[in-house]
Order: structure tokens, then sequence, then C-alpha cells
């Protein structure tokens, strides 16, 4: 099977400082990786570099294109970049606002994403993002707001929304659910978890909550001071975890 | 199906001095199809940890680990998840579910995930649930609300919903009622006929009695303490 996404030796550095280095995984179809690592591990530095955000000092990024197979997205030109960001990947911002045009409705934010791979029929557009923001459960009476009258967990699901109406096959997320009370989180995690199965989407999840990464990754990476320093089965990685930082991490959770 | 050879396991403390602790050494272990093995052994003699390495729950510190074909010792995540999504069950002794998703789903799930039609996958674990005593005003409901021994027949009822060639049982009559063990001890039964090879650990003796036609004493493969 051809991986969907394969890493090759991603570096960062800030000047002297490693931003991530000597990362390497590949992402099969269907796949969920996780990301965890404390502040300041590197993983959004990663994750960035990942999705053409931030530019790498070395290492590639393969993804396995609908027309051509296996590219290195570092070294496409830039509007194939941008056209791969629009259609085949999505990324979901920890702050929603980061990810949505706040001046527009909740309905044009879906809809933006449609136009721009060419959608011009305006009830087709209209009815997709009904359908979409039906899905993240917020109703089709909110359609015309702005994402400025929502409420941050409404915000973070039509950012999702916004995200997968282009039907893409891999997703970046970085922290989808910082910042949201626990309550708004479960539904979130439990939305998550339903789209990614149905859609069959692979993903990387960056997040410093392991019950997040729990529920939703196949597989763990667990990052410190921009090292990769553990990988495996989540459940493998929680429950029996090798490396001395990812023993701290699992005992540090307090049990609620 | 299941063949366990020289598989050790040791678990290293890194932030406690990093104390090495040897749990396991040289075990062997073969469960063939239609077989019912019981582990026995006192508490921490390593029963669990010997089920969940067998799961890929816990990595091998050596040894190989045979389900069907795939060493569980040595095989990528991807292989290890196709192998728990169609071959390998296993029920734990406590559910962990995702919150807000209702009982009736959650032990549909392995069927869904298996191919099976929405409506085959709902009329089996309705027919589980119901089984299991389970009332049916409950199988909307999330199963994280629930009692202790209900959880219990809602996480059996979800690792039998799915026919696993091999399949995984820790402590499954633990906190059951007469009714309802004799129920999963029928399960059992049922699951062995059709020729699945289980692999249990009972604390009920006559229940081990029962439905197990071999015992395998984990405690010959506690390592010397050095």
């Amino acid at each position: 099977m051809t991986p969907l996404l394969s890493v090759r030796d991603i570096a960062k550095f800030y000047g002297q400082r490693i931003g991530c280095t000597d990362v390497s995984f590949d992402l099969y179809p269907g796949e969920v990786m996780g990301v965890v690592g404390e502040s300041g591990s590197g993983k959004s530095t990663l994750l960035n570099c990942l999705a053409g955000h931030l530019p790498p000092d070395t290492g590639e990024v393969f993804f396995d294109t609908r027309e051509a197979g296996l590219r290195d997205t570092l070294t496409m030109s830039e509007p194939e970049r941008r056209m791969l960001s629009r259609t085949d990947w999505a990324f979901v911002h920890q702050h929603a606002r980061d990810g949505l045009r706040m001046g527009v409705s909740a309905g044009g934010n879906v809809g933006e994403r449609l136009m721009a791979v060419g959608a011009r029929h305006y009830g087709d557009i209209r009815a997709a993002a009904v359908d979409w923001l039906g899905r993240v459960e917020i109703t089709e009476d909110r359609v015309d707001d702005r994402p400025t009258a929502f409420s941050g967990g409404m915000q973070q699901r039509l950012q999702i929304a916004r995200n997968l109406v282009t039907g893409p096959r891999l997703v970046f997320m970085d922290e989808p659910t910082g910042g949201l009370d626990v309550s708004v989180q479960a539904r979130l995690l439990d939305l998550l978890r339903g789209l990614v199965r149905e859609m069959g989407l692979s993903a990387i999840i960056v997040t410093h909550d392991l019950a997040v990464v729990r529920l939703l990754a196949d597989r763990l990476m667990v990052m410190k001071d921009g090292r990769v320093v553990e990988t495996g089965l989540t459940d493998q990685v929680l429950d029996d975890p090798q490396h001395g930082y990812t023993q701290l991490l699992v005992s540090s959770v307090l049990q609620v | 199906m299941i063949n366990v050879s020289n598989v050790s396991k040791n678990f290293t403390l890194h932030n406690q001095g990093s104390a090495v602790i040897p749990v396991i050494a040289g075990a062997e272990l073969n469960v063939a199809s239609g077989e019912c093995v019981a582990l026995t052994g006192a508490s921490g003699a390593g029963k669990s940890t010997l089920m969940r390495m067998i799961y890929g729950n816990y990595l091998a510190a050596g040894g190989q680990i045979l389900v069907g074909d795939v060493d569980v010792a040595s095989a990528e995540p991807r292989e290890i998840l196709a192998l728990r999504k169609d071959t390998l069950g296993y029920v734990s002794q406590f559910l962990r579910v995702v919150p807000r998703v209702p009982t009736i789903d959650v032990v549909a799930e392995p069927l869904l995930l298996t191919g099976h039609s929405r409506e085959e996958a709902r009329a089996r674990a309705e027919a589980l649930l119901a089984r299991l005593n389970i009332p049916e005003r409950l199988w909307s409901l999330s199963p994280t609300t629930f009692s202790g021994g209900e959880q219990q027949r809602v996480n059996i009822a979800r690792g039998f919903a799915y026919d696993y060639p091999a399949l995984l049982l820790d402590e499954p009559t633990a906190s059951l009622d007469a009714a309802n063990r004799d129920t999963v001890l029928a399960l059992i039964e049922e699951a062995k006929s059709r020729g699945a090879a289980i692999l249990g650990i009972f604390h009920d003796i006559a229940a081990r009695q029962q439905v197990c036609d071999r015992e395998v004493d984990v405690s010959v493969f506690t390592p010397e303490a050095a």
C-alpha cells in the first residue's frame, strides 16, 4: 500500500535553536496519528512544516496526489501547493478565528471553500453549506449569522465544516479542542471521530491532551525538545510507555 | 491460532531510579481454534500482562506472539489495528467509550467496522443486549453512567458482537449475578463451537472448570528475583 503522506528527515531551526529535527514517518490512508508533547516540544513547528505553512530547513514531504502519485510538496510550485491545501488538505487551527473569515456569514465561510475549487451554482453551494453545518450540529437558522455571533465551540465546529466540505483526504489539526470547556470538547471529539470514520480521512492531530489522542488517534508520536522520542500504537504508548519522558507525561495526568 | 513462544517482558521505570522489573521470561502458550485456555496464577503473576502483550497493548521485550500469521511482538501499528478489527477481540475489565455514544452503537461498532450492514449490526447488538439483561430503555443512552455490572455486560456484548477467530477475556464473569454469569458462559461455549480460539482469565473457579479445556499457570514464567 502507498502511504498517503511520507515524511523524511524534516528539520527546522530557529537560529541556533532546534524547532524540530530528524522527523520521519509514513501515514497511510485512513490512519489518524497523534503528536503529543509539552509546549515547546516542536509539535506545532512540525505540523506547520508538513502543511506548508513554514519552510523546513531540510527534508521531504511526499503526498500521494490524485494526478501524479507521490510528489514532494516542498518543491511543488506555489499554485500547486495552494490548490492542494484547498482540495485534498485541510487545516484546523487551534483558534477558530485563524481559520475562519470573521466578517463573512457561516454559510459563506463554508461556501467560500467550495467556490475556491470551482463551484458556482448558488443553490448548490448553499445546500452543501446547510448540509455541512447540520453535520457539525449548527442549525439552518444560523447559516446567515457571522461567526462573531457564535460561541467558541460553535466557531470550532464551523471551522471543521469549512475544512471538510471539499472532501479532503488529509486533515492537519492543531489542538482542535484546546481552550474549549470539557462538555464542548466531548461533543467535538465525538463529532470528529464520526467524521473521520465515515469519510475515511487521514489526520495528524497535534495536542498536549492525552485523553484526546486516546479517543481519536490510531498511533502516537511523542516529541521532546524537537525530537521524536517514542512512536507506536496509541494504547500501547499510553499504557506501556517505554521512554522516560513518555512515562513522566502519562503519569502526570490528573485522574478525575 | 494463538502461539506465544519465548516471550519476555520487563518494566523499566525511568522516573524511579531507572528500576528494571522483569515480570515474564520464557512464556510459552498455544491456543488452538475451538479451544478455551485459562491463564492461572496468583494476583501479580502476570496474567493480564501476558494477555495485554498478545493484544499488542503492552510491548513484548522479546519472543514471538503469533495470532494467525501476524507476529504481534514485531508488527507495525497498522497491522495490529487490522488484526484487532477482524481477527482478535478483547474483553477488558473496564469499558472505555467516547462520551455521548449510545450503548447500542457501542455494541454494534465492531460489526460496522467489519463491513456488516447497519440493520444487521443493530439487530445483533439488540439481541446481545437483551440476552445480557440490559433494559431496552438504556440502549439509546451512553454507558458512561451505567452501574459497574451493566458496563461489564455492555463490554461483553461488544466483545461478542463480531465473531472474532481469536478472543481474549479478562475476568468476563467478575461482578455479574448468577443469571448473567450463565449467559456469558453460554456465549463462550457458542464461540468455541463456531471455532474461536479463546484465552481467558477467570478467578471464578467453577466458571473456569465449566468452559476451559486447559489451564496454563503463568507463575512458571515469573523470572527469579535477582
